[in-house]
């Protein structure tokens, strides 16, 4: 938390057109997270969560403003260079998994390895340590079909992860699970933050997550209401993973 | 090689949808293989009939001879003499005398050609070692639809009258000693052949001839007097009739490709409304949207790549086994008017199946990229949440 700032939002406004108006779903926004944060953007549906996970995962543009993310506006960047970020540094987390659903296990995770032209030797060792990580290993060659809701989400996180990037963006990522799958996999991934110093963000609004992170960022009707730290004593940080 | 990889792997898993596709396209692609070598192989053994029973090597034609001009027999026929005269002799060209006459047979009257050919003569495949004269009497050689047509058999005699050379009619009895069977019709209906020598001294042209048949040996050279045709001349008529076959059969494989080119549509664009949610996880993953695009082509196209080897499953052992044994043409085929063997041997050349696959997969992967142009509209968030766009 205390380090370098890797990300960087300068007064962000983000609008869509609605019919014959716009809807901003974001105003002004100013923040900086540093590498190694375990940040949580929370609110209400709508207060503008997922749309600023998008913009620093530069699937989305700023309207007005900037979104500098490991040193680049994401404005600035072309197609290519918005999915070479994506490739190499951002791993994304989603709340229905978006599994591919013809893959298997392995060939999901592999895919951002492949993406990035890594040899088979390579894959296949990265892959499989991913999937020890989230303790799926032994179901390297399921299909999405055939694991639990749970499963499907630490598949997700492993392919998240496998590329080791600095940041990570989970979107609801407990939203389809039970309680203690909940639990489990923001175990996971508050392991692997404190084990690769990956940077996560999360956009959610259950109670149990929350329980874990060390900043929460309050947002309503696409503005920050309040940014809190979160004193180590009262996460489940201090808990042993 | 990533997309051609990712590609099959959601190609086979789509599952029946797949080879659904795949069948019908494979089957158009059997189809289209099947139509061109039946024409192909029916082009190469016409032309080889026609080559070896009427045409030969070429043929020189005396300037005033025209085949579709019947006015023009009375005058077109000169002297064989000089260097014709002499390839004649070494065998190497086939003086041909023709007449235009009237036949008789069973008091019914038929127009027919006489033609005067040398029974020895070997290069053409008409079995003229059959017109050698016996006992005085004039024989005929005549093929078997024009024996059909003038009801005549082998012995019959029939009355033959025809003009000299001086516009005088005369009318003599020949004997018909042999009927032919050939695949070309055009040596065959209402043809009479008879020995060259007595048709000569019939018309009083002799040592005359109408055309020259030049031999396979003979390669094409100038002679005085005469003009040479060369089979490509020769043969227009059939390869004009083959071709218009062809066009025909285009028509019936373009509708078959393109109800399987449809499915593949269908299919695409079925994929880019669905598969938004898994474009859009692509996209996040760090695919850019043309690899996205590429990916979804290259699917597409690769419906026509397994159409290539399903259709090679069924289609090569059919089609050498319909090679080994050909397709029997029915009987009414030897009314066609048209050099037809009783059966056909398909023949497949390698650019015939060359351009086959190129024509398939090139426009399968057209329709197949057509579809996938919306993915770069796509905005990926809303591609993510499945969004209709």
């Amino acid at each position: 938390m205390q380090n370098s700032d890797i990300i960087k939002i300068e007064n962000l406004t983000k609008r869509f057109h609605m019919g014959e108006g716009d809807f901003t779903a974001l105003r002004n926004i100013n923040l900086a997270f540093g590498k190694g944060e375990f940040t949580g953007l929370v609110g209400p549906s709508g207060s503008g969560k997922t749309t600023l996970l998008n913009i620093i995962g530069s699937l989305d543009n700023p309207t007005e403003g900037k979104a500098i993310v490991l040193g680049n506006s994401v404005s600035e960047l072309t197609h290519k260079q918005s999915a070479v970020l994506r490739n190499f540094h951002i791993g994304f987390i989603f709340q229905t998994y978006n599994l591919l659903s013809v893959y298997t296990v392995f060939d999901n995770v592999e895919f951002a390895l492949l993406l990035q032209k890594h040899t088979v030797t390579e894959r296949q060792k990265m892959v499989m340590e991913a999937l020890d990580w989230v303790g799926l290993a032994d179901k390297a060659k399921s299909k999405p079909a055939q694991l639990s809701g749970g499963e499907c989400q630490r598949v997700s996180i492993a392919r998240a992860m496998v590329k080791r990037p600095e940041i990570v963006l989970a979107d609801e990522p407990s939203a389809n699970l039970d309680a203690a799958n909940s639990h489990h996999i923001i175990q996971t991934m508050k392991k692997l933050n404190r084990e690769l110093n990956t940077t996560f963000i999360f956009a959610t609004h259950d109670e149990k997550v929350m329980l874990y992170l060390d900043r929460i960022i309050h947002l309503k009707d696409g503005m920050v209401e309040k940014d809190e730290l979160v004193p180590e004593s009262k996460t489940k940080s201090h808990v042993s993973l | 090689m990533l997309a051609f990889k990712l590609a099959f792997k959601n190609l086979i898993g789509a599952g029946l949808r797949t080879w659904l596709n795949v069948s019908v396209l494979s089957f158009a692609f059997v189809v289209i293989v099947f139509y061109n070598g039946m024409l192909d192989g029916w082009n190469r053994q016409g032309r080889s009939d026609t080559v070896a029973w009427e045409t030969g090597n070429g043929q020189y034609w005396h300037p005033l001879y025209d085949r579709y001009d019947p006015f023009s027999l009375q005058d077109a026929h000169a002297t064989v003499t000089g260097e014709a005269a002499k390839l004649v002799k070494e065998n190497q060209l086939l003086p041909m005398l023709i007449t235009q006459a009237t036949a008789y047979p069973q008091g019914r009257l038929l127009n027919v050609m006489l033609k005067g050919i040398d029974p020895n003569q070997e290069i053409l495949s008409i079995p003229s070692a059959s017109l050698k004269p016996q006992n005085g009497e004039i024989p005929a050689l005549i093929g078997k639809r024009m024996a059909e047509s003038a009801h005549l058999k082998k012995g019959d005699h029939v009355l033959v009258r025809w003009r000299d050379v001086n516009g005088t009619f005369d009318a003599r009895e020949v004997q018909v000693v042999d009927i032919f069977k050939s695949n070309v019709p055009t040596v065959d209906v209402s043809q009479v052949y008879i020995p060259l020598s007595i048709l000569q001294e019939m018309t009083g042209m002799k040592d005359e001839a109408t055309l020259l048949v030049a031999s396979a040996t003979l390669s094409s050279t100038q002679i005085k007097g005469w003009t040479f045709k060369d089979t490509k001349f020769l043969l227009k008529d059939f390869d004009e009739m083959i071709n218009a076959k062809k066009g025909g059969s285009r028509i019936l494989y373009l509708l078959l490709l393109t109800l399987a080119l449809l499915a593949i549509f269908d299919t695409q664009v079925l994929s880019v409304f669905r598969r938004q949610k898994e474009i859009g996880t692509y996209i996040a993953l760090g695919m850019t949207r043309l690899q996205v695009i590429r990916l979804f082509t290259v699917e597409g196209s690769m419906h026509s790549l397994l159409a290539l080897i399903l259709g090679s499953l069924y289609g090569i052992p059919l089609m050498l086994f319909i090679n080994k044994y050909g397709i029997p043409m029915p009987k009414s085929a030897d009314q066609a008017g048209v050099a037809i063997s009783e059966r056909i041997f398909p023949f497949y050349s390698l650019g015939m199946l060359v351009s086959t696959i190129l024509l398939v997969v090139i426009s399968a992967t057209i329709v197949s990229y057509f579809p996938t142009r919306r993915i770069s509209k796509m905005r990926p968030t809303d591609a993510l949440k499945g969004k209709m766009q």
